[in-house]
């Protein structure tokens, strides 16, 4: 065995090219090459590229950082409908034919897919320009000098231990059939978290940004927001588990609007297994849902989300609104539900937005007699789906608010919550801005809500 | 955590067929051996690509570009994924993905490159990025990397537990065992959706590192899906029943010993049955758990928190800190459960879903109590950490050496401290769950894993399961609906009062077990026994929309 894989003897090298990221028109000649290769009824081509650059630090250092450089295409191949997907690392040409060939065979022995559609023909998109090279071209040193801010801030302030992680990536998505659709879009990326921790263990504080412009983020404010945070939520004390009125940061808002976004598959509804079906079958489309300022949305092209504006099945998207003025407007329908539905096809997003209001943190801090200000929340998990209930914590800076104030730090709180109940008992909305630590992950742009009523079930001594 | 987001990405890119980059761990899928089609030879297959040289290479530039240590790993992973509903196929996939990734010490700070194009120019290139990368970290005052000493494995071959290779199954069998035990739970009335896949992993690992180890290993895993959803007639209650096979560091021929079809109508029974369930009253019970449920209990509360990283803040932006720190205050002295209680670390029970030869820093791991009578005993290393508990080893007569619990997911990702099998041994009475239900007056017992949350320090947990049953004067009297129980981890642990023998010991497992930044996947294995444990708080989570 050893000796076949530690073979010494170079037999084929594979052939260097310099940059990591596909143009459109390399994309487009690669997906031309692997679609006249094909033998199949029907192919679908995915292909991507790109690079992903980090760095991580912990306990005031830098503990590992790296550059990634990958490239997959994705070839699905269909007969009637019989199909096959097959994904490959290997872009020569013997590579790309053994990918097709092998997606053919599995095609060819694989059941019929009854619910399996024709092809999808040329569409047109909407461009959502997505791509810096301030991001693309971001160098070690840079990323070196940006975590080195936030730790001579923990070090000049003796007190704090400070643990991040900033992550720049550029990366193309294309995809083409035999039937004349190509869809192509570039993207660049960068997320910074970070999160302080006092030297005394009873304060922990966390703050975040995440841009596709390199040159938006700021770091210095992103040190001294979670610097400050931590500081000011040492010491916690304990207060009783129930319900209490909340203001939710935007980051912790995300979350749970993601988990109802997450929900919105219309075919789960039709089937009676969601918290979306209707009682005695159906949707609850057009019925209010939730309270009538909450109007909730996807939009590649919008500028806090620039988004890719197609799906994984070159479907485009454009603005679609899935609740509108607290009433569902939409869910989620595939090409194969729309059409034994009779509804248009949505795909699936890739960005969400919720409309905001123009309250401040500090206008709902100053309008709550008595509440929990609350900075983020942690390992969501679902707990029953037919209300979308799920169970998570706060995390990194969780408040008292007593009459207009912030009075002081308190324990961490487990809640099991459903945002349906959440959007319903809605008082007050700030300004929606990009979050950066979501547990989903994407292009999400929330506001603060100040929301009473919210659930928390019992105590937690972690910091 | 067992991470939501890696699987919704995982199985959201599959069925798009999509693979944006950030999406998808790099490096999926491909070429079955498929009887009846001629065997494919990839264009990057271990037989035409110069591994040694390559990785040789690798290792050379780091060192002439100033490195002091480096280790290359050039990695193939492949998945194939089969995913049906009721009786239909959904997909067909198989991904595969090739590269090399290299880790380098300068002046003690790491720095790391990988890159899927292995030509020697492109290899080389990628050892003095990581060079570059290490020398633009290097902090003034920031004390040095030192790793724990290594040792030298030359040309040594390591193949996990599996009998049938998953790519020589042909794909018509998987439909057919999984259509299979589709059909016998749709047979039950109530029962109108099923949910089935089957979902492989092989991985193909050479590493090579500057104290001449040459190491290669091949690990198949595997793991059936299967969810049985039953509606109410009248739209206004549905109920499931999943998460019914563990995964295995094993073949293919484990999924068919698991009998899917012969046991899918008793899961479809289940499912039907919850939606006629009691709703649980709300308080303290005595909980009996069995080893399909308690796996993940010991995951998240005795797994988690006896990382040493974690423990030392290196998680605290992410997966957080431990309850189990400092070191100096805990080794030793926690009492972390009962005298009985014993929790192992290994890398090494056969079918096990962490089961290695060699670690990604080429040690061999070896087996150790993490918590032995009750008392915390040691941490999860690797040759970076275990220096850190030098004191502590010391005092023990024992060698500061790793436990060999490093691990990359990929040719791309950076290997670090992953979860070795953490595992609750049994007791010394041969009991076994049914006992242990028969000698409890009033409480619940949990079958399955289900729900799942805890807090960053594992304090605060709070767990669901898949079916719920009544204990009164020690037998089953009926089945509830809607319990979760919530928990403080030393709490917990301390009011275990029973717990199962050898024969009723069972390897649960984690196949999307997140941590890191980037974050990266690991699968885990925890053998269990069934257990009771007292007067523990349960809610009752259904709410009316």
């Amino acid at each position: 065995m050893s000796r076949t894989l530690f073979s010494d003897e170079p037999r084929r090298l594979i052939e260097s090219s310099a940059e990591p990221l596909m143009t459109r028109e390399q994309a487009q000649a690669l997906i031309q090459r692997i679609i006249a290769m094909s033998q199949a009824e029907q192919v679908q081509v995915n292909v991507s590229s790109g690079q992903e650059t980090n760095v991580r630090f912990a306990d005031n250092r830098i503990s590992t950082a790296g550059s990634v450089v990958n490239a997959q295409v994705v070839v699905g191949s269909s007969f009637g409908k019989k199909s096959a997907v097959v994904t490959t690392g290997d872009l020569s040409d013997a590579g790309l034919e053994r990918a097709v060939r092998q997606s053919e065979a599995l095609a060819r022995l694989a059941p019929e897919n009854p619910e399996a559609m024709p092809p999808l023909g040329p569409q047109e998109y909407t461009p959502s320009n997505a791509y810096f090279s301030s991001t693309a071209d971001v160098s070690a040193a840079a990323r070196a000098m940006a975590a080195k801010v936030a730790i001579d801030a923990a070090k000049a302030a003796g007190d704090i231990k400070v643990a991040g992680f900033l992550v720049a990536g550029a990366s193309a998505n294309a995809l083409g059939n035999k039937a004349g659709l190509f869809a192509y879009h570039r993207d660049t990326s960068t997320n910074y978290t970070l999160t302080a921790r006092t030297t005394d263990g009873t304060g922990s504080g966390w703050a975040g940004a995440d841009h596709r412009d390199w040159t938006k983020l700021d770091f210095a404010a992103v040190a001294e927001r979670a610097i400050q945070k931590a500081r000011l939520s040492r010491n916690p004390q304990a207060v009783e588990p129930g319900r209490y009125t909340v203001i939710l940061e935007p980051q912790a808002v995300a979350d749970l609007v993601q988990i109802l976004a997450f929900s919105l598959d219309a075919r789960s509804a039709d089937e009676g297994r969601s918290a979306f079906s209707k009682q005695g079958g159906g949707t609850k489309i057009g019925e209010k849902i939730v309270d009538e300022r909450v109007t909730i949305y996807s939009d590649p092209t919008d500028p806090e989300l620039l988004a890719q504006p197609f799906d994984g099945q070159g479907l485009p998207l454009g603005r679609q609104e899935w609740i509108r003025n607290g009433v569902l407007n939409n869910l989620f329908y595939s090409r194969f539900w729309a059409q034994k539905q009779g509804k248009a096809p949505t795909g699936f997003p890739s960005s969400l937005k919720m409309a905001g209001g123009d309250a401040s943190l500090e206008d709902m801090i100053a309008a709550t007699p008595r509440g929990i200000l609350v900075t983020r929340l942690w390992y969501l998990r679902p707990v029953d789906p037919r209300t979308i209930l799920f169970t998570g914590l706060t995390r990194d800076g969780t408040f008292l608010v007593e009459n207009g104030k912030i009075s002081r730090s308190i324990r961490n709180l487990r809640f099991n919550e459903s945002p349906l109940f959440m959007l319903n008992n809605l008082e007050m909305i700030g300004r929606p801005m990009r979050v950066a630590g979501t547990e989903s992950g994407g292009d999400v742009v929330l506001p603060a809500l100040k929301v009473r009523d919210f659930n928390f079930t019992s105590l937690s001594e972690a910091v | 955590m067992t991470s939501r987001r890696k699987f919704l990405q995982q199985s959201a890119a599959a069925a798009a067929g999509i693979a944006a980059l950030h999406a998808l761990p790099p490096g999926l899928a491909h070429a079955l051996a498929t009887p009846g089609v001629s065997p494919l030879t990839y264009g990057l297959d271990p037989d035409t690509v110069p591994i040694r040289q390559l990785l040789t290479t690798a290792i050379d530039a780091a060192k002439a570009a100033g490195a002091s240590y480096a280790d290359a790993r050039i990695g193939r992973a492949r998945q194939n994924f089969v995913t049906t509903r009721e009786q239909q196929i959904v997909n067909v996939v198989d991904t595969d993905t090739m590269g090399l990734g290299v880790r380098v010490l300068v002046d003690g700070t790491w720095g790391f490159a990988a890159t899927h194009k292995l030509a020697t120019d492109d290899v080389a290139a990628a050892a003095r990025e990581a060079v570059s990368i290490a020398k633009a970290n290097r902090l003034p005052g920031a004390p040095p990397v030192e790793l724990a000493p290594g040792e030298v494995h030359r040309d040594v071959t390591w193949k996990s537990a599996f009998r049938t290779d998953p790519w020589e199954v042909p794909i018509e069998q998987k439909v057919q065992l999984l259509l299979g035990a589709n059909a016998e739970a749709m047979k039950v009335p109530g029962v109108r959706f099923v949910n089935s896949s089957m979902f492989f992993v092989k991985e193909e690992k050479h590493f090579a590192n500057t104290d001449g180890s040459m190491i290669a290993q091949t690990i198949i895993r595997s793991w059936l899906p299967f969810t049985a959803t039953a509606v109410a007639p009248d739209f206004s209650d549905f109920q499931s029943r999943g998460n019914v096979i563990q995964p295995a560091g094993r073949g293919y021929e484990y999924l068919v010993e698991q009998d899917p079809v012969g046991n899918a109508r008793k899961w479809g029974e289940e499912a039907a049955e919850k939606l006629k369930a009691k709703p649980v009253e709300v308080g303290r019970y005595d909980l009996v758990l069995h080893p399909s449920n308690l796996w993940l209990t010991i995951h998240e509360s005795v797994g988690h928190p006896t990382e040493l990283d974690r423990a030392m803040g290196y998680e605290a932006n992410y997966a957080g800190t431990s309850f189990v720190a400092p070191p100096r205050e805990k080794l030793g002295t926690l009492k972390y459960g009962p005298a009985f209680m014993n929790i192992q670390g290994d890398r090494t029970q056969e079918g096990a879903c962490s089961t290695v030869g060699y670690d990604d820093d080429g040690i061999k791991p070896d087996s150790f109590l993490i918590v032995k009578n009750g008392i915390f005993n040691d941490y999860q290393t690797t040759r970076e950490q275990a220096p850190w508990l030098d004191w502590w080893y010391k005092q023990k007569g024992m060698p500061t050496k790793s436990h060999g619990c490093s691990y990359a997911d990929n040719w791309s990702s950076v290997a670090f401290q992953r979860m070795p099998n953490v595992s609750l041994l049994p007791g010394e009475r041969d009991l076994s769950y049914d006992d242990i239900i028969a000698a409890t007056d009033r409480g619940i017992a949990i079958v399955g894993d289900g729900s799942f949350s805890i807090d960053q320090q594992r304090y605060n947990a709070q767990f669901g399961g898949q079916v719920f049953h009544e204990i009164r004067g020690g037998k089953v009297v009926g089945m509830l609906k809607d319990v979760a129980y919530q928990m403080r981890t030393p709490d917990f642990w301390n009011s275990m009062d029973m717990i199962g023998g050898r024969s009723s010991y069972m390897l649960g497992a984690s196949f999307f077990d997140g941590k890191g930044q980037p974050g990266q996947i690991n699968a885990v294995s925890h053998g269990c026994v069934p257990a009771r444990f007292r007067n523990t708080n349960v809610i009752n989570t259904g709410r009316k929309a």
